[in-house]
């Protein structure tokens, strides 16, 4: 099973990797050493607001009235398994 | 529409895909000599290398194409005393940056000046895990020197990229390569096989490794990856002359990889140069949306309504595009034809001959250098298949 974090832990974009937004490609796209992952829209929606102050529940939050539903088990599911794929790291309690 | 080949109709319907990935090889300049070198045989031919501004212009016209991954590649890049220039514009246009390097020439200093400049990562190439392989197959006493620049690069918090090339003469110490990279706290670990294009095809009879070394290769591999996992990124590439199916090459034909040559030639993969009758465009005589976009050579392989048979009328056909382009042609004699590591192919005998009975030694191993570029140019002027 994956692992979930705590909705008061902070995630961040991890060490050695950067998002950014890519015209050509009309998609936030994640790099790294050699590679690149080119984000879907609800990725990106996430991954950008892993800003390293936000909280897991406060960007729950925000997304949860920017979408007007509740996207709070799709926000953790996905930041597990971006964890694993090792595009974010925790700071605080995991 | 009816009368009209599918194939034709997708391949003129789709714009191409832009180039994410570009390739700036700055220079063939290189103090090594490695036998597995994927330059091209005949470098010392080519040497007339493009000038900082015209490399500022590549960088500016592939970013607006929408490039985002760039290696500075060689060669040895460090040789290019503009190097913190280029590394410093393609920082401001947005690339995420990589320096392949040998190690040789990166001074404390320099590596500073590269980090101030912007420069994201660092692939650093080992020959072997030992001095005397890692010397005796690069010709030169480098290995102490690696360790060293190694640790300033980890020191400067550079993400690091241990790459090593694998072949019948340091596959059996994947192990230690392996703790090797542990020890100098890489990040990722290429194990990528010599490809056998340019000197490593010239030395192709010593290189290739038996099925047995590269089993037992992929097994210390999975090992490693169970006790290391996060920590270390391990990335195993296997001869393909090993399968049955070609890979796509390069993601395919002018899909994504851009590679400009030191003299300015714009090439879809680094030893396409070999390719006969397409004549590759060069950024001194136009634009890199011209030759990505329009030029014939880009066109020549995209997509799959250029195949002829087994390809043309494969039910697989998508998926490897038919291979590579100069494996064809290196081994089957025709750049059109299917990469003879598919079994498909009439040809495909000469691929499991050479994995079968990789040869006798019947040559020396030839280290790349100028003399030896011009000594081989002169013995052939099509590729050696001997
Ligand atoms: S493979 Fe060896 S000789 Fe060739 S460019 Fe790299 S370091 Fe130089
Ligand atoms: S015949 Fe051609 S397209 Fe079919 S699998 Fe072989 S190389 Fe690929």
């Amino acid at each position: 099973m994956r692992e979930l974090h705590d909705d008061s832990a902070v995630p961040a974009i991890a060490a050695h990797y950067r998002l950014q937004f890519e015209p050509a490609q009309n998609a936030h796209v994640l790099l790294f050493p050699e590679g690149m992952i080119k984000l879907n829209g609800s990725g990106a929606e996430i991954l950008t607001r892993c800003d390293g102050r936000a909280t897991q529940g406060e960007i729950i939050e925000t997304l949860r009235q920017r979408f007007a539903a509740d996207v709070g088990a799709d926000v953790r599911a996905f930041l597990g398994m971006a964890t694993e794929k090792g595009w974010v790291r925790w700071l605080g309690p995991p | 529409m009816t009368d009209v080949p599918s194939t034709l109709v997708q391949t003129q319907a789709q714009t191409p895909t832009p180039p994410l990935w570009l390739l700036a090889e700055l220079t063939y300049t290189c103090p090594l000599h490695c036998v597995f070198c994927s330059n091209p045989v005949d470098f010392a031919q080519h040497d007339r290398e493009l000038a900082t501004d015209e490399w500022l212009r590549v960088l500016r016209e592939a970013r607006a194409l929408g490039a985002v991954q760039l290696g500075f590649s060689g060669g040895e890049p460090l040789t290019r005393a503009d190097l913190e220039v280029l590394v410093a514009e393609a920082h401001r246009l947005g690339y995420y940056s990589n320096l392949i390097t040998s190690g040789v020439g990166l001074t404390a200093e320099r590596i500073d000046r590269l980090k101030g400049a912007g420069l994201d990562h660092i692939q650093l190439s080992f020959q072997d895990s030992t001095r005397e392989l890692n010397d005796f197959l690069s010709h030169t006493r480098t290995f102490d020197l690696k360790r060293r620049t190694a640790d300033l690069i980890r020191a400067a918090g550079f993400p690091m990229v241990l790459n090593c090339v694998i072949h019948r003469l340091n596959i059996d110490h994947v192990e230690r390569i392996i703790e090797l990279a542990v020890e100098i706290g890489a990040e990722y670990l290429e194990l990528a096989n010599a490809q056998y294009y340019g000197w490593a095809l010239t030395n192709r009879d010593h290189l290739i490794p038996t099925r047995d070394q590269v089993r037992r290769a992929e097994a210390v591999v999975a090992q490693a990856r169970q006790r290391f996992g996060e920590r270390l990124r391990i990335l195993l590439v296997v001869p393909d002359y090993f399968e049955t199916r070609p890979k796509r090459c390069m993601n395919g034909w002018g899909s994504v990889f851009l590679t400009i040559a030191p003299d300015g030639t714009a090439l879809p993969c680094q030893s396409a140069r070999v390719l006969p009758g397409l004549d590759f465009p060069n950024v001194r005589e136009t634009t890199v949306a011209d030759i990505w976009y329009r030029s014939t050579a880009f066109n020549r392989y995209r997509g799959t309504a250029w195949m002829k048979e087994p390809c043309a009328s494969c039910p697989e056909k998508q998926q490897d595009l038919g291979g590579c382009r100069c494996q064809a042609y290196l081994l089957a004699g025709d750049p059109d034809a299917a990469d003879p590591v598919c079994d498909k192919s009439p040809d495909h005998g000469l691929v499991t001959a050479a994995v079968n009975a990789p040869g006798p030694d019947v040559r020396p191993l030839v280290f790349r250098s100028p003399a030896e570029s011009r000594r081989l140019r002169a013995e052939s002027a099509g590729p050696d298949l001997t």
